[in-house]
């Protein structure tokens, strides 16, 4: 099986700052993979340069194609989606509003059956489609954030920590669509400080520390792996 | 002064707003999407005001040759751009794309002006030169600062500006000329004399404003836009491009100039260099009306209308220092009460 996105020794700096270190990870087709790491990892900014908002060096590689002069725009094109840790919604305009431009590259005719799967995944952002989206809670802005990068009908969906600032209940039900969405086919690459929640539904794992990727494997391992229990898994006593 | 002086100057002050408010709105549209701040407005008003006034005579206005130079010079840095990257199949569609239509409308205006088709098509043949000056000039003077500070953009604006006006004397001359009213006649309303060219003008000015409400109010492409106003990075992330949100955007002002310059061109005589005036008088509506908001703007223009109208009744040598200076308070009063920084983070 070949790897729907594949990074090759990716490395981003700020000035002089590195923070992504010749990173390399794959995310299979229909799979979710998770990347971990302490606040600061440059987890944030792996994601950012994969999806083509941050100048970097390295190989990046989606469906077989290399992504080099393919700016962030065309990317959305050909089906990748960020949901980014700040969201990045449209805060005065309204939910409905948010959505439909989430469908911009599809064109206008497909817009009420993506709406209708989105609303199907997130009911709450159907009774509040005329509310306009900064009034949000952090939730729903979360669930917004998710909902406008699927109405593109994306095929490598990246999530940068979805679980912030949410309430653990509300936590639990976002990682439940996330493991939904990988059920119908979509490829998954979360991001997530909340390493106990992240692994228990990805099927492999990177951790990510100071830049580097510092161990991989399959999700349950990595669970077991006594160095990352003590790093990441020992203070979390069973939150979440 | 009496009511029936009163009534004039309002009336005066109302045709001057409306005028105004296209200006303002132009800016406010500009700048939330672009974050420039586009002091050639009022030279796309004067421009396309004296392209009107050669063609009604039937010579062939100065801005063919402008165009193709602007034309010219986005094909230039567009395919350069593409050689950098070493794709010159890029190059030539990418030059192609830039030239073909410019090249196109010029040969329609050079063979059409001469005919001397009325007023309907020359306005036509005006829209098609002008427009496209617009994601031109985006283009070449502001595209490769798109991520610069407002600062910056604001120099670059004031470059265009000069530039322009100095090309305007070189195409047009030093002369200043008026074009015969798109409605001719005028008509009493109780003590009041009212033209139909001014009954256009508010006319005119309010189904603009309707139309630019729907655009953005129902439109996939409107609302593009103002996300890319409010959030760029979100804009992105949607596949939203957002070089073609800064054409779209420049693109509509020029048109708005165009139809400023249809209506305001028969009751003033434009110069190559009545832009800046013209342009500055929406400017301080647009930043009175706070740079942000379209009702606002539309409002203050008004205010800024009838401002002007009643000073020139009262102290006429001091009208326009009376208009900038509104600006003072306004802005000294902002300045007091802000509590928002830049849009930026
Ligand atoms: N815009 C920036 N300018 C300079 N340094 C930055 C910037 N963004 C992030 N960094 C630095 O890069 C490193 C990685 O940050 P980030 O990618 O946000 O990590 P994470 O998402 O894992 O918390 C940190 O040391 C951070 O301080
Ligand atoms: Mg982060």
């Amino acid at each position: 099986m070949s790897a729907l996105l594949e990074v090759g020794d990716l490395s981003v700096n700020y000035g002089r700052v590195e923070a992504v270190r010749a990173v390399s990870l794959a995310v299979q087709s229909g799979e979710i993979a998770t990347v971990i790491g302490a606040n600061g990892a440059g987890k944030t900014s792996l994601l950012a340069a994969i999806m083509g908002l941050l100048p970097s060096r390295g190989r990046v590689v989606f469906d077989g194609q290399d992504l080099a002069r393919v700016p962030a725009e065309e990317r959305v094109a050909m089906g990748i989606s960020l949901v980014p840790e700040q969201r990045d919604l449209f805060g005065t305009m309204s939910v409905a509003d948010n959505l439909a431009l989430g469908a911009f590259r599809r064109g206008r005719a497909e817009i009420p059956a993506r709406l209708e799967r989105v609303y199907a995944l997130f009911p709450r952002l159907e009774e509040r489609h005329r509310q306009e989206a900064g009034t949000l809670s952090g939730g729903e802005r979360q669930m917004l954030a998710m909902g406008r990068a699927l109405m593109a009908r994306p095929r490598l969906l990246m999530l940068d920590e979805p679980s912030l600032g949410l309430a653990p209940l509300i936590v639990r039900d976002i990682l439940q669509t996330v493991s939904e969405l990988r059920d119908e086919g979509v490829s998954i690459l979360l991001v997530e400080q909340n390493a106990r929640a992240a692994l228990r539904i990805a099927d492999h794992g990177y951790v990510m520390e100071l830049g580097a990727a510092t161990m991989r494997g399959p999700a349950g391992e990595l669970a077991a792996d006594p160095r990352v229990a003590e790093i990441y898994l020992g203070a979390a006593h069973g939150m979440a | 002064m009496d009511v029936t002086i009163a009534l004039f100057l309002i009336q005066d002050g109302i045709i001057n707003g409306a005028i105004y408010a296209l200006l303002a709105v132009a800016l406010v549209l500009v700048f939330a999407v672009t974050r420039v701040i586009l002091i050639p407005q009022g030279e796309f008003v004067t421009f396309a005001g004296l392209s009107l006034a050669a063609m009604e005579t039937g010579s062939v206005p100065g801005a063919v040759w402008l165009l193709l130079v602007l034309a010219a010079a986005a094909a230039a840095m567009d395919a350069g751009a593409a050689l950098r990257e070493r794709s010159p199949a890029k190059a030539v569609r990418l030059a192609a794309w830039n030239l073909v239509p410019a090249i196109a409308i010029a040969a329609a205006v050079l063979a059409m002006v001469p005919l001397q088709l009325g007023l309907g098509v020359n306005i036509v043949l005006c829209a098609a030169l002008i427009v496209p000056m617009g994601p031109y000039l985006y283009r070449v003077a502001f595209q490769p600062l798109a991520d610069a500070s407002v600062l910056v953009l604001l120099i670059a604006s004031v470059g265009a500006h000069l530039a322009l006006t100095a090309l305007g004397l070189v195409l047009f001359g030093a002369e200043g000329y008026r074009t015969s009213p798109v409605v001719s006649g005028s008509f009493q309303i109780g003590p009041l004399f009212v033209t139909g060219q001014s009954l256009l003008v508010v006319g005119a000015t309010l189904a603009l404003l309707a139309g630019l409400a729907l655009f953005f109010g129902r439109t996939l492409i409107g609302k593009a836009l103002m996300a890319s106003a409010i959030n760029r990075r979100g804009a992105r992330l949607v596949g939203i491009p957002t070089m073609l949100s800064g054409r779209i955007a420049f693109a509509m002002a020029a048109a708005i100039g165009v139809v400023s310059a249809v209506l305001v061109a028969p009751l003033t005589t434009l110069y190559y260099d009545s832009g800046f005036i013209i342009g500055l008088k929406g400017f301080v509506a647009a930043i009175i009306g706070g740079l942000g908001a379209y009702p606002a703007a539309v409002a203050a223009a008004l205010a800024v209308g009838l401002l002007e109208a009643f000073s020139s009744f009262w102290a006429s040598a001091f009208k326009e220092v009376i208009v900038f200076a509104s600006i003072l308070p306004v802005l000294l009063w902002r300045s007091l009460t802000s509590t928002h920084g830049d849009e930026e983070d």
